[in-house]
């Protein structure tokens, strides 16, 4: 019968009770280095600031502003701003009291002082421009504020040069065989 | 129709149900009143742009004709067409809104009586140098000054204009004290003007073709021309 009998397996074998794992070695303290912080400053998101210098609203500068791209304005400027091939934006929020020059210069905020441009100045329907504008081309939004003068100066075309001057020569003309005394004919110049 | 009324009368069942008595006489007047009042008030809100020619604006700048490099005084406050029309012709633009300055140096007509402010008024509006200005479009701005701010401007205006130069303005035809409406000014082309109304002012004073030629005594001529709007337009030599 215990020839039929189920075989009893015999019993499996007990799992040698694995040791606990040792504890695992503290790790080694990473030294967290300073975040560099970017020495350029804060982009506002508007599409004009994004690739230009930006001076923030809550930024004031006093004294004379030299750029070698394009500066977007949004906080308080007094004194001289001087960008010569580059373009200068105020923002809505910008209070510039200084001269400008700059290639172009768009306005949305407040400025008061002389504006030199080579190629455009923009006003914008909120602006509030007080004095004067010298500029190869102007645009003005209706509602914006402007006082003072505008003086276009075209500039020359490139590749333009004057015409030479022909040198002025002293002609003498010999008199005619019956004429007693010679002289002298009038230079001619042409342009 | 007046037999039929008369026969209404005697036939009172014939009366139509819709008949209803006219109002009394001071009723009407008041009606009417009322009426003006509203279409004033519609005109004052309504700001759709008026074209017109201008006799005064083609006389001044047949004055100026073949002429560039010259600088105009344009009061009409700085807009796109007014810019172009006088760069296109080479010439120099100074540009004021002297109807809006009038609201930031002061609060009513009787404030233009003081002196300290006219003269701030002054400063602020129309500092340019003696003998500078070579021609002005003052637009409609001087009808809307009190007597003495209007002496003070017109005094100044002869300083700073060149002599022989043209100074363009337009005053209300109405010689009573009534309020006028304001208007924008585009120049359309030498002789057409585009007018947008921005509101309704009251005038600074009563004008006439005597009194403008005692504002103007001290230039040269006065010549004026009136338009089918009640609008006088003078133009002034210096």
């Amino acid at each position: 019968m215990s020839m039929w009998n189920k075989r009893e397996d015999p019993p499996a074998p007990r799992p040698a009770s694995v040791p606990p794992a040792p504890a695992p070695a503290p790790a080694p303290e990473i030294k967290k280095e300073p975040t560099p912080v970017s020495s350029t400053p804060f982009r506002a998101p508007d599409a004009e600031a994004r690739n230009s210098a930006t001076i923030g609203k809550s930024v004031k500068i006093v004294g004379q502003i030299f750029a070698k791209e394009d500066l977007y304005v949004d906080g308080d400027v007094e004194g001289t701003i001087e960008t010569i091939d580059n373009k200068i934006t105020i923002g809505p929020n910008g209070r510039v009291q200084a001269s400008i020059r700059a290639r172009d210069d768009s306005i949305l905020g407040q400025d008061q002082g002389n504006v030199e441009t080579s190629d455009k100045v923009d006003i914008r329907k909120e602006a509030k421009l007080v004095g004067d504008i010298t500029t190869a081309r102007i645009s003005i939004e209706d509602g914006a504020l402007f006082k003072g003068s505008i003086d276009i100066r075209k500039p020359e075309p490139k590749g333009a040069t004057s015409p030479a001057a022909t040198p002025i020569t002293a002609k003498t003309v010999e008199a005619p065989a019956h004429a007693a005394a010679a002289t002298t004919g009038a230079a001619t110049t042409g342009r | 129709m007046l037999s039929e009324r008369l026969r209404s009368i005697f036939r009172k069942e014939n009366i139509p149900v819709s008949y209803e008595p006219k109002p009394a006489a001071s009723q009407s007047t008041a009606a009417v009143r009322a009426v003006a009042a509203a279409s004033t008030k519609g005109r004052s809100q309504r700001s759709t742009p008026l074209t017109r020619q201008s006799r005064g604006l083609e006389q001044f700048f047949f004055n100026v004709r073949d002429i560039v490099g010259l600088s105009i005084l344009d009061c009409a406050g700085a807009n796109q067409d007014n810019l172009d029309f006088l760069i296109n012709l080479g010439h120099k633009v100074y540009s004021q809104d002297l109807v809006r300055n009038l609201d930031d140096c002061f609060q009513d007509l009787a404030e233009q009586t003081n002196p300290g402010r006219i003269e701030y008024f002054l400063k602020q509006n129309l500092d340019y140098p003696p003998q500078s200005i070579d021609g002005a479009l003052l637009w409609d701005s001087l009808q809307f000054m009190s007597p003495a701010l209007l002496n003070a401007v017109v005094e100044r205006l002869y300083d700073v204009m060149r002599p022989e130069s043209y100074l363009l303005a337009f005053f209300t035809a109405t010689e009573k004290m009534t309020d006028v409406a304001s208007h924008s000014f585009r120049i359309a082309d030498n002789k057409t003007i585009v007018l947008t109304e921005r509101g309704i002012r009251p005038a600074g004073q009563v004008f006439n073709n005597r009194s403008l030629e005692k504002l103007f005594s001290k230039f040269e001529s006065v010549k004026f021309f009136l338009t089918r709007e009640s609008l006088r337009e003078v133009i002034v030599r210096r």
